[in-house]
């Protein structure tokens, strides 16, 4: 097996977003992990794929120099799935824009998820149509004011995190596109997970909708807006520390350590392993200014994957099997002779 | 009364009933008897989209009519001989399918005030739809049913279940077929799971049988000789049947894995189910979420090196337009199988039309041709989805197969072919290349691009929806476009030449052609030789590759003065025909009644043109 650097995922393509599109910190991150990715499953990078719809965002297969199929709008993940289906043996990764995931595709995103296929989905969010020149997409916010909502969208957003759980998705994560080595952990988990996987990059559209996440990613308050879950580690968060989560009546509570008796043992312990599917989706639904919202691995379980369900049948119907070629199958059943 | 045993030629039989009465099974199983005894036969169920409409009403009427002959059977029958009609409704719904010399059996018990009113008759049925000087035979069906099931054990739902076996029964008196297959089929299907429906069910066979005997309801009885038919083993399929188990073959040949991606759909949902069963013949089967996906997928397993297929119906390959034009536009291997309905939007589901041509032909955005063939018959769909699959993996194109509610439900008996009689099919793979890998890089002959799947070394590569040069690159350029329509183009002509010439029936030359394509091919054939029969001379081809078209055609249109085209859409395939070979005259037969056509129709009509 061979080694790599990530200049063996660099194709010669000229890589064409604009000038500080968040994007580029994406592409970047998958170029940086795929030789590790390559390495933990002892494969050769001919085993990966790159699969997107439409959008800025779906031409990052072209930049990377793998086996990349740009498809059409919203039909990547149908794609993917027929792909990792065909071949189980490929390592599988997607990159899909809000719209493509979750407008025009969204019926495939969930049903990917409900099977579990074995597929790395890079959700980009910049909460805008980039390559159609600024139209709202399902998730930009309410009251957002683009080019087809002159006057503000009157539409609620989704929030891909509740929809990933909400169809009980074994794994999603969330990371932003200033957020360069939590974008490649947050990769590198999902690589580790067996089934589908659900990144969700929050990146920045600089020329349709610069700011898209500014409160979040903004340097001087980004530790009090956001929280970074970690395995087996409180969640603690804020510049100085000195905040955490709690459950309180079934829900959670933003707690200031030290105050009203509370310490760091009292604040929640993260487990992105457990099967608190409650208590995740809580998290992955935390929105600023409440909450701070909530960045990492947030659930990250083992359930059976549609892939290996589909071969492990047909190992077992061919072992019982009495048609092992087409001419067993042909003779098989009432025939007679003339 | 002299009792006698007539040979006939050939005989049409239409059970008709509720669409809980088990007419279909009681068809396909006289069917299956006479495909064993040797007769020709071919089948057609016609049955409502309800599953279960009202009961006792004519929507709610379920048909199978089943057509055995001494010789080699084309088609289904235009009219009966015989109508078992189990109430009212099935009656009225049926009466206009009667031959003058028919004879009716219908089951008495369900002539009662309420079905009656139902099937909307106030007075005689038989008066009122003119067909009493018809064979009527009423028996009390249901109460025969109870009596020869009394103390049996079963409850009255079960019972009454049995009536289609009794009348079953009463049919193999009528035409002379020995008991033996049905007492075979009732061992097989019921001795596992439910014993104790085995021997009701042959009491009841035989009970049916011995009534119609012991009563001599019918002045004669009938023999249907077996018919002069190749040497071989046989077996009776369905169109779906024979397009799912072609498409295997196809795959085996090709040593490719089959990969299905389909959303159920009729009437061509028993392709995906019929795939389904056969794992053990490296086939995977996804039931998607919706036709899109299953395209898409089909997409995705094409990309990575599989045999891909997705099958649908009309509405379903309107969904599916923009993914084919993604498989033509990145030139992959895919077969899509359309089992046509009649349209537009949902139509009439279950009934038969060739009415999608024109959208499989041309409907996708840009500039998108592909290969379309069309299947002929039940049987014969197991070929056509062989050679489409083996179009599609050589050419490194997108190929449409075309089928027919009619072809994909009926069935006929065929010779079971052995594998080693197949072609091989060779896919267009690369393992290998010198310099950089250029995915669009064209085989000088076919115009095929190489197909490197995802795991082969050194041959990364990226395709996609946008157009692209011969090396991949992404490209706007005027000429470059230009270039890669007429190639794309000029690829999907050149399967021209590996599809057969078409082959003339009849007089090489002469002042008749008849044309047809797909499921037609059985009506026309027939009306052709009955015309024959009556001293005409009339000749006939039949397309089973319509784009590109067979490379003689021209060169055969032009030795007849006049070609009718007949199918059962407004006019499709002739305006084809008009816009490639305008120097022709097309004259048309055209049905769109969601029903196929009668021998009639199509004789009808070229009497019109002479």
């Amino acid at each position: 097996m061979a080694k790599y650097t990530f200049k063996d995922f660099k194709s010669d393509q000229e890589v064409r977003w604009c000038p500080g599109c968040g994007d580029y910190a994406v592409l970047a991150a998958l170029q940086k992990v795929l030789p590790t990715v390559c390495e933990e499953k002892g494969i050769d990078k001919e085993k990966v794929v790159v699969i997107s719809g439409i959008g800025c965002s779906s031409r990052l297969p072209y930049y990377m120099d793998t086996y990349g199929f740009h498809t059409i709008h919203g039909r990547a993940t149908a794609i993917s799935t027929g792909v990792k289906v065909a071949n189980p043996e490929l390592c599988v990764w997607q990159a899909s824009g809000d719209g493509d995931a979750l407008a025009i595709g969204g019926n495939h995103f969930i049903h990917a998820i409900r099977r579990n296929v074995d597929i790395n989905i890079m959700l980009f969010n910049n909460r805008i149509y980039g390559m159609t020149k600024g139209q709202y997409s399902p998730t930009s916010r309410l009251g957002a004011i683009t080019k087809t909502s002159p006057y503000g969208t009157v539409e609620e957003p989704f929030n891909p995190g509740s929809l990933v759980l909400g169809a009980k998705g074994t794994f999603f994560a969330r990371s932003m596109d200033t957020e360069l080595s939590l974008n490649e952990a947050v990769m590198l988990a999902s690589s580790r997970h067996h089934g589908t996987s659900v990144m969700e990059f929050l990146t920045n559209c600089m020329i349709f909708n610069n700011g898209s996440h500014a409160e979040l990613s903004d340097r001087e308050n980004k530790a009090d807006r956001i929280i970074v879950l970690k395995d087996g580690e409180k969640m603690i968060f804020g510049k100085e520390r000195d905040k955490g989560l709690v459950l309180e009546n079934g829900r959670l509570k933003v707690v200031r350590i030290g105050e009203n008796g509370i310490s760091e043992k009292d604040l929640l312990t993260h487990d992105s392993h457990s099967d608190n599917l409650g208590l995740q989706t809580m998290l992955a639904e935390m929105k600023y200014p409440d909450f701070p919202v909530a960045m990492g691995v947030i659930r990250d379980v083992q359930e059976m994957t549609y892939e290996d369900g589909v071969c492990d049948q047909v190992a077992e119907v061919t072992s019982k099997s009495k048609i092992h070629c087409v001419d067993d199958l042909l003779k098989s059943g009432s025939t007679w002779e003339i | 009364m002299q009792h006698k045993v007539i040979d006939a030629n050939d005989v049409v039989i239409r059970f008709a009933g509720d669409s809980g009465d088990g007419m279909q099974l009681s068809g396909t199983l006289f069917a299956n008897m006479s495909a064993i005894y040797g007769n020709g036969l071919s089948t057609f169920p016609d049955y409502p989209a309800e599953i279960r409409a009202p009961k006792g009403t004519v929507a709610g009427v379920s048909g199978y009519q089943v057509h055995i002959g001494n010789h080699k059977i084309n088609t289904p029958g235009d009219f009966c001989d015989m109508l078992v009609a189990m109430n009212p409704a099935a009656l009225r719904a049926n009466a206009k399918w009667l031959k003058r010399t028919a004879m009716v059996l219908v089951n008495d018990d369900a002539f009662d005030d309420m079905g009656m009113k139902k099937a909307g008759f106030t007075g005689n049925p038989f008066e009122e739809l003119g067909i009493e000087d018809r064979t009527i035979l009423a028996a009390p069906i249901t109460k025969l049913t109870e009596a020869s099931l009394e103390g049996s054990g079963l409850d009255v739902a079960a019972v009454h279940k049995c009536k289609n076996m009794f009348t079953l029964g009463m049919a193999c008196y009528i035409y002379n077929r020995p008991l033996d297959f049905l007492y075979e089929y009732i061992e097989n299907k019921f001795s596992k799971k439910h014993p104790e429906m085995v021997a009701p069910n042959k009491k009841v066979v035989y009970d049916g049988f011995n009534y119609a005997s012991n009563i001599q309801a019918v002045p004669n009885t009938y023999t249907v000789a077996p018919a002069k038919l190749e040497k071989g083993t046989y077996r009776n399929i369905t169109g779906n049947q024979a397009t799912a188990w072609g498409l295997m073959a196809a795959a085996e040949k090709a040593g490719l894995p089959l990969f299905c991606g389909s959303y159920p759909i009729t009437p061509a949902t028993a392709i995906l189910e019929e795939l389904a069963l056969y794992k053990s013949l490296n086939v995977k089967t996804m039931q998607t979420e919706d036709e899109i996906a299953g395209i898409c997928s089909a997409i995705g397993a094409a990309f990575a090196g599989n045999l891909a297929v997705t099958s649908t119906s009309g509405p379903g390959l309107s969904l599916k337009s923009e993914a084919l034009g993604l498989a033509v536009m990145t030139e992959l291997p895919l077969v899509v199988v359309d089992v046509q309905r009649a349209g537009p939007c949902t139509g009439m589901p279950t009934k038969t039309e060739q009415s999608d041509l024109n959208e499989v032909l041309y409907g996708r955005n840009g500039e998108s041709p592909l290969v379309v063939v069309a299947a002929h018959s039940p049987a014969n769909c197991f070929d056509m989805a062989f050679q489409a699959a083996k179009i599609a993996l050589e050419c490194m194109v997108p190929v449409v197969l075309l089928s027919e509610g009619f072809i994909g439900n009926g069935s006929e008996p065929c010779r079971i072919p052995t594998m080693k009689d197949y072609p091989a099919i060779k896919p267009h793979l690369v393992k290998s290349c010198d310099g950089p890998f250029n995915p669009f890089k064209r085989d000088p002959e076919t115009l095929a691009r190489n197909w490197a799947v995802p795991g082969t070394k050194g041959l990364e590569h990226r395709i996609g929806g946008l157009e692209k040069t011969h090396e991949g690159v992404l490209s706007n350029d005027p000429d470059n476009h230009e270039t890669m329509v007429r190639e794309r183009a000029e690829k999907v002509a050149r399967a021209a030449c590996r599809i057969p010439e078409l082959k003339v029936d009849g007089p090489e030359s002469g002042d008749v052609l008849l044309i047809g394509w797909g499921g037609t091919f059985g009506h026309i054939l027939t009306a052709v030789e009955d015309m024959r029969e009556d001293g005409k001379t009339v000749s006939f081809a039949h397309f089973d590759y319509i784009n590109p078209l067979p490379k003689n055609t021209e060169e055969v249109f032009s030795r007849f003065k006049r070609i009718v085209v007949c199918e059962l859409n407004s006019g499709q395939f002739a305006n084809y025909l008009r816009g490639i070979l305008p120097h022709h005259e097309y004259l048309q037969c055209n049905k769109i009644q969601g029903q196929t056509f009668l021998v009639k129709d199509i004789v009808d009509a070229v009497e019109k043109s002479l």
